[in-house]
């Protein structure tokens, strides 16, 4: 299947509407257009707009109107300005957040991204193997169950008597062990190792896929000319994967941003606040705490960071040949 | 090409000790589960008198039957129509190309970054207003609206790669928009339509958020929401959760090892689009 970017329509002359003059006199010739009005397509999109809108759009719409006011959900709501979005950015608690997603960034992006170069790149020689195609399966397996089911499972791994702890003392680093997610100085980063374990399969699947569309004779002439492993990867590897590296580090970086159901179902944020992010901030406090106002000042505060992060990643990383 | 006999070792070694990180917490979950009911096992050690009885006794604590059937009614509900919709729009923005096409397209490609937490408040005052609070409803309808934008992206990507000759001849044979659509187009569109099947089924059963926050009752959402009710509920038995975290993911990973292939495939395809 061919991939397509988003903006190959505008691209092609084909596709180009021209003057209106034109565009009737040429109508039969062109295809789809032939005796069909043009207004027809409305209707075919009508629909899926109508849900959008109500479901999505409006939703947006009523995030930015309550982000204004002071409200609990239920008695009369009061004009609050910009103060909600001042205090996202003062409170400490509340500002916390944001730098917890951003921290997470480390773990659910650049460890599955960076190590999943360096694994992709190492089994791209036996990519076809009997083993390789086990390993595509297994890889996958994250991302089929439940995040709520990798979150109870890792809880468990990362517990007091945990596996994790067992392999540390069967090393003879029984001193460090302790419960990974209780613990103050380290709940972030093992919350962080579960979103990790999650998409390095996805991650390494997507690289090494990418890695077979490159020509081998690149790497064959790299090697007549004497370059090394390293140097294979940093000249041919990494620049051919630009647009796979862009997909991981886009999806990996939104998911480290918006994370709600690992955090949920491993710490609820604590201990503390030690891994509050915004996604459960949001929740605790719309529906615990009935600030509404607050969630919303920060429920927008994130879908801006969302694409603030998405979109210069897209366009750095787009394939600009196409 | 020159391979050399080392680095495919080292390649080998490397994928089965990935494999083994990648596996290990379901084995864990699975030893664990054995463990007698209560008790607090400690790390990965095979008890001496396995319970396989957990299994049973967590099936019925989570009403397992229940759960299926209720996730099952949601998938029914959320796919078909999000594929229709998806359809549609897809067909008529990279096919008929109507004027102002490319500013609707937009206006749902701006979607496909959308944290879902982003909506979560407002939407629920919405369909507490609707009167749909802790029905499967309260699910099924945001959810349609929020896999548009990727429905959309999705299917028009592939319509817009269709032949424009394609459906000339079609017209030339006095078939209508609406023949042309359903006759030649939408069986065309089958591989896109089945990826998109099998993505949005995948979302749609491990949404978790919409589930904990539009309804209260565990045997009307999704199998995810259910898990986090059962781990309040269980929380404290750990081989008891362990074998129901079991029973709960056991269904996707069922039908995701019987179609494993086309899973892979629109997993890969889905993230490279999104």
């Amino acid at each position: 299947m061919t991939r397509p970017t988003p903006d190959s329509v505008v691209a092609s002359p084909a596709t180009r509407p021209g003057p209106a003059a034109v565009t009737r006199k040429r109508s039969p010739a062109r295809g789809a257009g032939l005796r069909t009005p043009r207004w027809v397509g409305w209707l075919f999109v009508a629909p899926a707009l109508a849900v959008y809108a109500v479901f999505v759009l409006r939703p947006i719409a009523l995030t930015i109107q309550y982000s204004m006011y002071r409200w609990d959900g239920i008695g009369p709501s009061t004009w609050a300005g910009l103060g909600n979005y001042v205090k996202v950015f003062t409170d400490p608690d509340l500002f916390a957040t944001i730098l917890n997603a951003v921290k997470l960034i480390v773990f659910f992006s650049a460890i599955p991204v960076v190590l999943g170069l360096a694994i992709a790149s190492t089994i791209r020689r036996i990519a076809t193997s009997r083993l390789a195609l086990v390993a595509r399966t297994v890889l996958f397996l994250p991302q089929v169950i439940p995040l709520v089911a990798a979150g109870i499972a890792w809880s468990w791994l990362l517990s007091s008597s945990g596996l994790v702890n067992q392999l540390l003392t069967y090393v003879g680093l029984g001193g460090v062990a302790r419960a990974w997610l209780g613990d103050f100085s380290t709940a972030l980063p093992a919350v962080g190792v579960i979103g990790a374990w999650v998409l390095l399969g996805l991650c390494t699947i997507l690289l090494l896929s990418g890695m077979s569309k490159i020509d081998p004779a690149l790497y064959e002439a790299a090697r007549m000319d004497g370059a090394g492993p390293l140097r294979e990867f940093v000249s041919i590897t990494v620049p051919s994967l630009r647009q796979e590296i862009g997909v991981c580090v886009t999806v990996t970086v939104i998911a480290a941003l918006a994370s709600f159901d690992i955090v949920y179902v491993s710490t609820q944020g604590g201990p503390g606040n030690a891994t509050m992010v915004p996604g459960l901030e949001i929740y605790y406090l719309a529906f615990s705490e009935r600030q509404v106002g607050m969630a919303s000042a920060l429920a927008v505060v994130l879908m801006v960071l969302v694409i603030l992060v998405a979109l210069p990643i897209q366009w750095l990383t787009r394939d600009r040949t196409s | 090409m020159i391979v050399g006999r080392r680095e495919a070792w080292t390649g080998r070694l490397l994928l089965v000790l990935l494999m083994a990180v990648t596996i290990m917490p379901f084995v864990s979950l699975f030893v664990t589960a054995l463990h007698p009911s209560g008790s607090y096992p400690s790390g990965l050690e095979w008890p001496r008198d396995p319970q396989w009885g957990n299994f049973v006794k967590a099936f019925q604590a989570a009403r397992m039957i229940d759960l299926v059937k209720s996730s099952t009614l949601i998938v029914l509900g959320v796919v078909p129509i999000s594929l229709l919709l998806g359809t549609l729009a897809g067909f008529a923005i990279g096919h008929l190309r109507m004027a102002g096409r490319n500013l609707v397209f937009l206006v749902f490609v701006l979607g496909l970054t959308l944290p879902f937490e982003g909506v979560i408040t407002p939407l629920y005052y919405q369909v507490r207003d609707m009167g749909l609070l802790n029905t499967r409803w309260a699910i099924i309808l945001p959810l349609i609206g929020l896999y548009m934008p990727f429905a959309v992206f999705w299917m028009r990507a592939h319509f817009v790669n269709m032949p424009d000759e394609l459906s000339e001849s079609a017209r030339m044979d006095g078939a209508n928009v609406w023949q042309l659509f359903w006759r030649i187009h939408v069986p065309l569109a089958m591989p896109a339509l089945s990826s998109l099947a099998i993505l949005l089924f995948l979302w749609t059963w491990n949404q978790f958020l919409l589930a904990i926050v539009l309804v209260d009752d565990p045997l009307k959402r999704t199998m995810s929401g259910a898990l986090g009710a059962f781990q309040g509920q269980w929380g404290t038995d750990i081989p008891l959760l362990c074998a129901g975290s079991l029973l709960i993911l056991a269904p996707t990973l069922v039908i995701f090892l019987i179609f494993q292939r086309r899973f892979v495939t629109a997993l890969l395809q889905g993230s490279l689009k999104g």
